[in-house]
């Protein structure tokens, strides 16, 4: 008798959890990646010939929690029609009454990985792209919980995608009933009528090294788009890592972004992108309290070429003028 | 203000101003109303040529270069112009001048008036 190796039956275990598309209009092409709540799968949309990521509410997830929760991030992401947003183009049920829907295929890269090969112009422009679809957002009554770089696509053209509202919070809804206790990160989704689902107060949603104290604490509540504009300064600190030592005006709105209370934290994730385009337009981050030897520093950086033009220019008059006559 | 007019306006007056360093120059200075005439006509066209240039291409290094090349240009027809004593400044008059078309590269390319909300 011979043996299976592991990898191949880990393999068959993978393709046997594929969920059946028969009765739909995608044709499975393989996975993408797997979450705590489903997995991406990627697939071909028949009718229309193009390819989609289908994402499937997980077998191990509990059922009617997980389906919810589902189809509540697919309603969220269809509400959210921005280009930093990535599309939803369909949901629905599976024979097997597993949820699903479909979006956007991104061909690119997630931001963690393609940030340190990026110059740091480059890095603070996809940051301010990542702040314009959280302010959106967040101008829809919608916080995404577990912003941080793994959650950012960067594509092959420059645009730039927040993925994964899984956890994201609508802010006019009615709060669920306290729940007992804290949940596991991930977890404490409450099923509500109408397939609702929101989270539990007391219950920790997000990625621990960008949540703010506020939603670490479980404080459901509180958390609002102040927890968002925290991780925004996490994202923000791990785009200037490469740097070593980073500008100390960016240091200065890290700091800023991820203040303990939230109320010394920036009002909106556009007042953050607006102090990163100060930088890279070499104005005064408000965020950074400069000396005057920074701030000439700055100011002669910032209009060097009108600077030595002018200078060369009373240079060249004083040169002329001084030697006027002297043959 | 549209690139074009504040070529022309900033060509116009920083050629009254390098007109009038003519002043430090006794033997110019009797000259010193035609120089800062010829000065700010100069300035104009060179201003005028720039900032349109400045609206099609949008590159500062260019808009600079391209300044300087004008700016020099009109300042050697300048020079070149016959002059009462036979003598031609030509370095006295083209080595600013060029400068002087660089700052007006320079400010119409970085001015984000006009051009950028018709964009």
């Amino acid at each position: 008798m011979r043996w299976l190796s592991n990898a191949t039956v880990a393999h068959l275990r993978r393709v046997a959890e594929w969920p059946d598309l028969g009765a739909t209009k995608y044709r499975l092409l393989g996975e993408l990646g797997r979450g705590g709540m489903g997995t991406v799968y990627l697939a071909e949309d028949v009718m229309l010939e193009r390819r989609v990521a289908l994402k499937v509410v997980a077998t191990s997830a509990p059922a009617p929690e997980a389906a919810a929760r589902m189809l509540r991030e697919a309603r969220i992401l269809a509400g959210l029609e921005h280009p930093g947003i990535v599309p939803v183009h369909d949901a629905g049920a599976l024979p097997d009454g597993r949820v699903f829907y479909a979006m956007k295929r991104v061909d690119g890269q997630r931001l963690d990985a393609l940030a340190p090969t990026l110059p740091l112009p480059e890095r603070l422009r996809i940051f301010r792209r990542i702040c314009e679809a959280v302010a959106f957002a967040h101008a829809r009554g919608v916080i995404h919980r577990d912003l941080k770089p793994e959650n950012v696509m960067v594509g092959p053209f420059g645009e730039v995608l927040v993925m994964d509202w899984g956890v994201a919070k609508i802010l006019s809804e009615p709060p669920p009933a306290t729940g007992e206790g804290a949940a596991a990160s991930g977890g404490g989704a409450a099923a509500r009528p109408g397939g609702g689902v929101a989270t539990a107060e007391g219950t920790v949603v997000g990625t621990a090294d960008y949540m703010a104290p506020e939603q670490a604490e479980g404080a459901v509540e509180r958390t609002g788009p102040p927890a968002d504009i925290f991780a925004l300064g996490g994202v923000l600190a791990f785009l200037l890592r490469p740097e070593g030592a980073a500008p100390r005006p960016l240091s200065a709105a890290v700091r800023k972004a991820r203040a303990t209370l939230p109320e010394d934290r920036y009002a909106s994730a556009g007042e953050l992108a607006a102090d990163v385009t100060r930088y890279l337009e070499g104005q005064r981050v408000l965020a950074h309290a400069e000396g005057p030897l920074e701030r000439a520093g700055r100011v002669f950086t910032r209009y060097r070429a009108a600077i030595l033009l002018i200078l060369g220019y009373l240079l060249v008059r004083t040169l002329l003028i001084l030697f006027a006559g002297h043959p | 203000m549209s690139k074009p007019v504040l070529g022309l306006v900033l060509g116009g007056i920083l050629g009254i101003f390098d007109g009038l360093t003519a002043y430090f120059t006794p033997e110019a200075r009797t000259m010193l109303l035609g120089i800062v005439i010829g000065s700010t006509i100069k300035g104009v066209v060179a201003g005028l040529a720039i900032g349109f240039f400045s609206k099609r291409v949008h590159s500062l290094p260019l808009g600079i270069l391209f300044g300087l090349g004008v700016g020099l240009l009109l300042a050697f027809l300048v020079a070149a112009m016959p002059q009462p004593g036979g003598k031609h400044y030509y370095f006295e008059i083209m080595l600013p001048g060029a400068i002087v078309g660089a700052i007006v590269g320079y400010a119409t390319q970085v001015w984000r008036g006009k051009s950028l909300s018709t964009a």
